[in-house]
């Protein structure tokens, strides 16, 4: 066991907040529908500080998913802010450009998603080595650390130069971990990283998650595992008091 | 710091673009920035007139108005317009490539594959004929065609091959922007596979800015930063790749999306 416990309370409120959500709305409008309206979140305000981990909670549909794809700008925001810690600067997903968003995702943020979207010929530890290629880490280093993660994630040795279209939803998942975590990131956003996971593999993301958060990392993530969230999460955020209701 | 300080000042910009055929509009007012390293895809259906923007992009149309900058090697912005014909087709041999959907239009059909290649280092001065033979060689080794078929003319090759050659021509020079129409249009979906990958993974390798018109939503996704969708000659909608699959705001563009089969 090497899973490290969350940071007092003293020293996770000093350090620097990396995301800061306030007044975030936004809805989508169905024109295939005649224009209908659906409301996904209205007036969500929190914040994640470095080295902590914040849980958003509450039922399917609440608009959790849509919460982190806004903050990694995969989705528009209608109102209100996303701020993000860029070194110096603070960034506004709500304004800022393509260009802008694109490098803050290259630096800044790791996404790790529920589904794997990769091209389809390139082999795993193509796949989980990339992020850290693109940072200028020489590729035969980045392949060793892709190889250190996908043994940590007990990834079969076989399966490492196979394209991970083939896997299983529980190997692509791990894939996808490995692809997220590989690289030294401010801000991870993690959704549902363990769902189809057995014990032994979840116990080691709650590893991993708690050694980067350890190293500093802020996180957002949906934990519907009430025991993964309880290992990971510092604070947890109950989405539908964001509801259209609020 | 990003090492390549160049990145933040666009390569080309396009204002105002419009073209007229007659009455009817190719297109209409089109406003776009490319930069250096990035893969802008232009997406619609056939007539939006996205073949028309890439016509007059890469100068082989004139503009009705409008116009269009490129920042040479020197680092200075210049109006398209300005320059000599001879100019232009200097660009397009050398600091430019066009891959076009049909290779034949693309390649010399009745040359080898090696001098296909070789003839866009010669037009960048390279003179020295083993330099050019063995750089050729490895051209074709990264486009994946066996080194034993360099002296073979394309038409003894399949669809996918032609392909891959043209590539290979239009990125022998290292272009800073690369042209592309429809690149997979026309062949097997495993082929395509294939080409995407290796055009993601030079064009990466190059650092190169890529203008690529498709019609294939998944193609653009995989390949493109940025996105714009045309409709009737116009830009309907433009931004991240993503954002704008996933979340379109445009009837038109929910339309497309939705009406995409997953396979």
């Amino acid at each position: 066991m090497n899973s490290l416990a969350p940071l007092p309370r003293a020293v996770a409120d000093a350090a620097p907040e990396v995301l800061g959500v306030s007044g975030l709305g936004k809805s989508f409008v169905l024109h295939l529908r005649g224009g209908m309206e659906l409301p996904v979140v209205s007036g969500a305000a929190f914040s994640v500080r470095a080295g902590t981990c914040v849980a958003l909670g509450g039922p399917s549909g609440a608009g959790k998913s849509s919460i982190l794809k806004m903050v990694f700008g995969n989705y528009r925001i209608d109102r209100g802010h996303i701020l993000i810690r860029d070194g110096d600067e603070t960034v506004d997903m709500a304004t800022a450009s393509p260009r802008r968003i694109l490098r803050l995702r290259r630096e800044r943020i790791g996404y790790v998603s529920q589904f794997l979207r990769v091209i389809p010929r390139l082999s795993t530890l193509d796949v989980v080595s990339e992020p850290l290629r693109l940072d200028g880490v020489p590729a035969p280093e980045a392949l060793r650390r892709a190889q250190d993660l996908l043994a940590r994630l007990n990834l079969p040795e076989r399966l490492w130069d196979l394209p991970p279209a083939t896997f299983s939803g529980g190997e692509q998942q791990r894939v996808n971990i490995a692809r997220g975590f590989i690289a030294p990131r401010a801000l991870l956003l993690l959704d549902e990283p363990t769902a189809s996971l057995d014990a032994r593999n979840s116990a080691a993301v709650i590893d991993l998650i708690n050694a980067r958060k350890a190293e500093g990392t802020a996180m957002l993530g949906i934990f519907h595992d009430e025991a993964v969230r309880a290992a990971v999460a510092d604070a947890v955020v109950d989405v539908t008091r964001f509801g259209d209701a609020a | 710091m990003n090492p390549a300080s160049g990145q933040d000042a666009p390569l080309l910009v396009a204002q105002g673009l419009t073209r007229l055929y007659g009455t009817r509009i190719g297109c209409a007012d089109v406003e776009l920035e490319v930069y250096p390293g990035e893969i802008l895809a232009v997406v619609g259906e056939s007539g939006s007139g996205k073949s028309t923007l890439l016509s007059l992009l890469s100068t082989e149309l004139a503009p009705s108005s409008g116009r269009i900058s490129y920042r040479g090697t020197d680092g200075v912005m210049r109006d398209l317009a300005a320059f000599t014909e001879a100019e232009r087709r200097l660009l397009l041999r050398t600091q430019w490539g066009f891959v076009r959907q049909n290779p034949e239009q693309g390649l010399r059909m009745a040359v080898s594959a090696g001098g296909n290649v070789g003839e866009r280092l010669m037009a960048v001065g390279r003179r020295h004929y083993g330099d050019i033979r063995s750089e050729a060689t490895d051209w074709l080794g990264r486009v994946e065609i066996a080194a034993d078929r360099i002296d073979d003319d394309p038409r003894s090759f399949s669809g996918g091959m032609r392909q891959r050659l043209q590539i290979a021509r239009n990125l022998v020079t290292r272009p800073r922007l690369v042209f592309m129409d429809e690149p997979t249009g026309g062949l097997d979906v495993s082929v395509q596979a294939r080409l995407l990958d290796l055009i993601r993974s030079l064009v990466s390798d190059l650092g190169a800015a890529v203008i690529i018109v498709t019609h294939d939503l998944a193609v653009a996704r995989l390949l493109s930063h940025r996105i714009m969708v045309m409709r009737h000659g116009s830009v309907i909608e433009h931004g991240l790749t993503d954002q704008v699959l996933d979340d379109p705001a445009h009837p038109y563009t929910q339309l497309l999306v939705a009406s995409v089969l997953a396979a």
